[in-house]
């Protein structure tokens, strides 16, 4: 009993909320090492893309719920989803077209396109806070709960309830959903495989007869449908705050260089291991410890390892040690 | 134009600028700009240093700037009676515990064999070691902070005068800046930005919880400082009886005294690293460094160590941040680790070294004014700007409410913006390198 | 003068893609005009040079004819990689023109010229490292809108061994094959006329003769080849036309049997 109570405690504190956490930081990782692989840097506007690509979904489900439409049980803004999406693809494709595509076409260094995108990151940051302010920002409706604490500890008699929130499903399912199509894409498809040899070896790409400027193009749409899910994701299931996005931006990046920047699968790993190791360094274990030790041994303590606010000093850690012993990354990334 | 006109035209154009401030809101804000400007330039210097000269990518400027604050901390303020006594022993002895458990994991990786047995005696000595600190930490931080935790609570700092904190903070700055370069600089390619980045981060979540050490988020305020203070200029009766001679009431002579005297002092320090940084660049160690930066491959080949002048070059120029962030803190009177933000302490330092001109000294110093006076002018533009456009609206609107609400927030627009535009219509900046 | 958008010499790949921006590549009008008579693919008095750099071509003219191998040789730095890339457009060209087919393509970008039938095969990363080999030949295949299916077949009739390792990573296989992938992928355009630049670049003697083989095998099914090589002796023993470049100028030109009969192409080139 004490065993079974201890498991749903750590799947309670740390196993699922880590699962959800750390499917968002897949997705935004995604979307990094996506730009990275083809545009050759690293975007520090990232983080501000998925503020902007949920902010402007945030908007249309407060519009959606004035207008009385919604997605009971699911929250609406599923449905506004697509419209933040499509806002957050004609910001990246206008931002390119008036900004990147210039730098290209003058083959500037990859280091400058990162100058370019901290203006861009001020830019994105200060056109957020003008439109929806700093603040919290709840737009979370519908049922909050698939499983509660309270039925859970009903239906099975344990102390420990282990509740899964709407949220941390739907972050689940979406992310599954979306790292199938995104493979499906990059593997199967013209449009796909024609991004990847533009990433392998973009002379030759040129060579083949691949249109750069159509590759990028898809590029920064995959990167802004990737940003606004990321967003809307991590905003449903947390909070919308601007500033936390780009706060977001640090373990988004060693996640992508965790898992090897430029490749796909290495972001997704690296996402998870980044979540895991925050969650369970920053979690105090006292709790499940009391269910597996015997009373004379209980810790006294929280048994947490460092308190929540170092966890940036985590994933930091995580990197480092990961770059010591294997500087591609876990699978291999581009940077040889 | 030649360039000694194009350059002084520009400096006077900012100097217009700010005097314009002067006349039109308060001399007190002019100097306050003129001031902070300083700063800032003595931080774009340090940027431009390190990217500039030697084309290394620090985004963790925030950090360096928030030691120098700590050591001003540190140094100046009057150590917390019974505090060390305390706990002040068993936390130095958990740091340098510490910092042996590191240095015995660096010499088991050295020494052993590649393998799991290596592996796993890294981890055993790493593991080890973490508990033994925490063990030694923990009792001894709870027992410093509590004495008297609405006033104190921390260790104090050493109550030496405060301008030794000055270069104590790029000492700190340096030591960071050494670890750091240590490992981002050594692996087989560069990872210094991610490295920066993170470090940065992790300096200010220390700041903010180790209260033993800074109070955290309750702040400490009263540093001491190197000026007079304004409410005992008031109270002599020489400086009032000098003041309503040149015609000034005593609260704002006082105030603008205050002011001018640590713009003398924050210039006299940009001079001497203004100085020393031009010294350095025309010494064959300068010549090295950009020779390098030219063509990495052909200075290695003359053997000429790389990764050295990288390391050398990332922690002078970190140093000097450390040093502005320690003058910063000795005028705001007070460490407020909420307050450090990457987008103003880091990314804003960067947009002045490149709208300034990355690789010119003078052009960072500019950049350094001209970027601090609109980081701090926009939002009163910015407001009047709202204004005028919602003076047609209807008195109530909400739209007008959400305009001139918002203006606070057209500064980092206005920031963006200055960037790009200098990106792209003069590449190389205000004031292009030679 | 520092270069308004270089990069500082910053090698730090945490921001930085190591892979860099690609070349530059010249920018072209796009228009051809019709110029008949000559040899099939010709560069006439080229003289060319990267961006606003030193001219590195001087009044330099190659050219190929249908059913033949053209071998351009020469000591190293004679500009033989240059002359075959200003051929294919990747060169500021200031004098000089290419015409393939009875056309004028001097205004060409290199993609317009692998849609009039052109195929290179550059040096060095010739091939998607990451990608596999069957990608590789479809990537080669790209412009193409029709079923490419057969062309497909013929490569891998002509490389047995690419078929066995199709869903291999390109990257993983040995020099030769990596070669053979990336003649393969050249000929997925079925192409009028094939340039290949050094293919036998670091593979050993055996391995190098069975490429030579193949390729004569390319040039019986009629298409045209153009080459640069490293091996004078062997490239013009199968060559029926030869070329031998001089810091940037044509030296020697003839047959490939004259060239190894020539004395002083023998004293200077072929070791005597």
């Amino acid at each position: 009993m004490d065993l079974l109570n201890a498991i749903v405690a750590f799947l309670n504190y740390v196993f699922v909320p880590g699962v959800a956490y750390g499917s968002q930081l897949a997705l935004g990782a995604l979307g990094v090492t996506l730009v990275y692989g083809i545009l050759r840097f690293s975007n520090f506007a990232h983080g501000d893309t998925m503020a902007l690509g949920a902010m402007a979904t945030v908007l249309v489900t407060w519009l959606f719920q004035s207008w009385g439409i919604s997605l009971r049980p699911l929250p609406t803004a599923l449905l506004a989803l697509p419209f933040g999406i499509a806002f957050a693809i004609l910001l990246l494709l206008g931002t390119d077209r008036a900004v990147y595509k210039f730098y290209r076409v003058k083959k500037a260094k990859p280091v400058i396109l990162v100058i370019v995108s901290l203006g861009i990151t001020f830019i994105y940051n200060g056109v957020t806070r003008f439109i929806i302010g700093a603040d919290d920002q709840n737009f979370f409706d519908g049922q909050r709960f698939i499983i509660s604490a309270r039925e859970f500890k009903r239906a099975t008699g344990l102390d420990e309830g282990l509740s899964f929130k709407t949220t941390q499903g739907i972050t689940i399912v979406t992310a599954i959903i979306v790292v199938i199509l995104l493979f499906w894409f990059l593997n199967k498809t013209r449009a796909g495989k024609s991004m990847r040899a533009y990433s392998d070896n973009e002379d030759l790409a040129l060579l083949s007869g691949i249109n750069p400027e159509r590759v990028v193009m898809i590029t920064w749409m995959i990167v802004a449908t990737l940003a606004t899910i990321a967003g809307v994701l991590y905003g449903l299931d947390k909070s919308f705050k601007p500033f936390t996005y780009f706060q977001l931006l640090l373990p988004i990046f060693a996640s992508a260089i965790v898992g090897g920047l430029g490749n796909p699968v290495g972001a997704i790993a690296g996402g998870f291991v980044i979540a895991f190791s925050e969650v369970t360094i920053t979690y105090a274990w006292k709790k499940i410890l009391v269910y597996l030790m015997p009373e004379s041994l209980e810790p006294s303590g929280l048994v947490q390892l460092l308190s929540t606010d170092y966890k940036f000093a985590v994933s930091f850690v995580i990197l480092l040690i990961v770059l010591l012993f294997k500087p591609t990354g876990l699978f291999k990334g581009q940077a040889v | 134009m030649n360039d000694t006109l194009k350059n002084t035209l520009l400096f006077a154009a900012v100097a217009l600028l700010i005097m314009s401030v002067g006349f039109q809101q308060s001399w007190n804000s002019a100097l306050l700009i003129i001031a902070m400007g300083l700063i800032s330039s003595i931080m774009a210097l340090g940027v431009n240093l390190q990217w500039g000269f030697a084309g290394l990518f620090n985004v963790g400027i925030m950090g360096f700037v928030a030691l120098g604050g700590l050591a001003a901390v540190l140094v100046g303020m009057p150590p917390t009676e019974g505090a060390f006594a305390a706990g002040g022993w068993g936390v130095l002895g958990a740091l340098l515990l510490g910092a042996g458990t590191i240095l015995l994991a660096i010499f088991v990786m050295k020494r052993m064999d590649a393998g799991w047995l290596r592996t796993l005696a890294v981890i055993g000595v790493l593991v080890a070691g973490f508990f033994l600190f925490r063990g030694l930490l923990d009792p001894s931080v709870e027992r410093i902070e509590e004495i008297n935790p609405a006033q104190t609570g921390y260790l104090g700092g050493l109550g030496l005068p405060v301008l030794i904190a000055w270069p104590v903070g790029g000492l700190f700055a340096a030591a960071a800046a050494w670890i750091i370069g240590k490992t981002a600089l050594g692996l087989r390619s560069d990872y210094l930005a991610i490295a920066t980045l993170g470090i940065a981060e992790i300096i200010i979540a220390v700041l903010k919880n180790e209260d033993w050490l800074t109070r955290g988020v309750k702040n400490v305020i009263g540093v001491p400082r190197p000026v007079p203070y304004e409410i005992d200029l008031q109270n002599s009766a020489a400086f009032v009886e000098r003041a309503a001679g040149l015609g000034f009431d005593p609260v704002e002579s006082s105030t603008l005294w205050v002011k001018f005297l640590y713009i003398i002092l924050f210039a006299a320090v940009l001079l001497i690293l203004m100085w020393m940084a031009q010294r350095a660049l025309h010494s064959p160690w300068g010549r090295m460094l950009r020779a390098i930066r030219d063509n990495e491959v052909a200075a290695e080949a003359m053997g000429k160590d790389v990764t050295a002048r990288h390391l050398q070059v990332f922690i002078l120029g970190s140093a000097i941040c450390g040093i502005a962030g320690a003058m910063m803190t000795t005028m705001d009177g007070q460490l407020t680790p909420g307050t450090y933000q990457p987008l103003r302490f880091t990314f804003l330092v960067w947009v002045m070294v490149i709208v300034g001109g990355s690789g010119n000294n003078l052009g960072a110093v500019l950049g350094g004014f001209l970027i601090w006076f609109l980081w701090v002018q926009v939002e009163p533009m910015g407001l009047w700007l709202m204004n005028a456009i919602t003076s047609g609206m209807a008195e109530g609107s909400p739209l007008k409410e959400h305009l001139i609400e918002s203006a606070a927030h057209m500064r980092l627009l206005t920031m963006g913006l200055v960037l790009l535009l200098v990106l792209r219509f003069s590449p190389r900046g205000l004031i292009p390198e030679k | 003068m520092s270069d308004p958008y270089g990069d500082r010499g910053n090698k730090d790949v945490s921001i930085a893609n190591p892979k860099g921006m690609g070349s530059e590549i010249p920018q072209r009008s796009g228009q051809t005009r019709p110029a008949p008579g000559g040899p099939f693919l010709i560069g006439e008095n080229m003289t060319a040079g990267y961006g606003n750099g030193p001219d590195i071509l001087h009044d330099c003219t190659i050219a190929v004819d249908q059913g033949e191998i053209a071998v351009i040789v020469g000591p190293n730095g004679a500009g033989k990689s240059t002359g075959m890339k200003a051929v294919f457009g990747m060169l500021d060209m200031r004098q000089g023109h290419v015409k393939l087919d009875g056309e004028d393509i001097t205004d060409l970008s290199p993609q317009a010229r692998v849609a009039k039938g052109m195929g290179f095969v550059p040096q060095t990363s010739n091939i998607f490292t990451s990608m596999t080999v069957e990608e590789n030949l479809e990537m080669g295949a790209f412009i193409r809108t029709d079923d490419f299916s057969d062309t497909m077949a013929q490569v891998y009739d002509l490389f047995p061994i690419l078929k066995e390792k199709r869903l291999q990573a390109a990257g993983e296989l040995s020099g030769g094959q990596r070669q053979q992938v990336a003649v393969g992928r050249a000929l997925m355009t079925q192409p009028k006329v094939l340039m290949l630049d050094e293919p036998t670049a670091g593979v050993s003697p055996i391995v190098m003769d069975e490429l030579f083989d193949r390729i004569i095998e390319v040039a019986r099914t009629g298409i045209p080849i153009l080459m640069v090589e490293q091996n004078a002796r062997q490239a013009l023993e199968i060559a029926d036309k030869g070329y031998v470049l001089v810091q940037g100028a044509n030296a020697y030109t003839g047959t490939g049997k004259e060239l190894l009969a020539d004395p002083e192409v023998r004293k200077s080139f072929l070791g005597g």
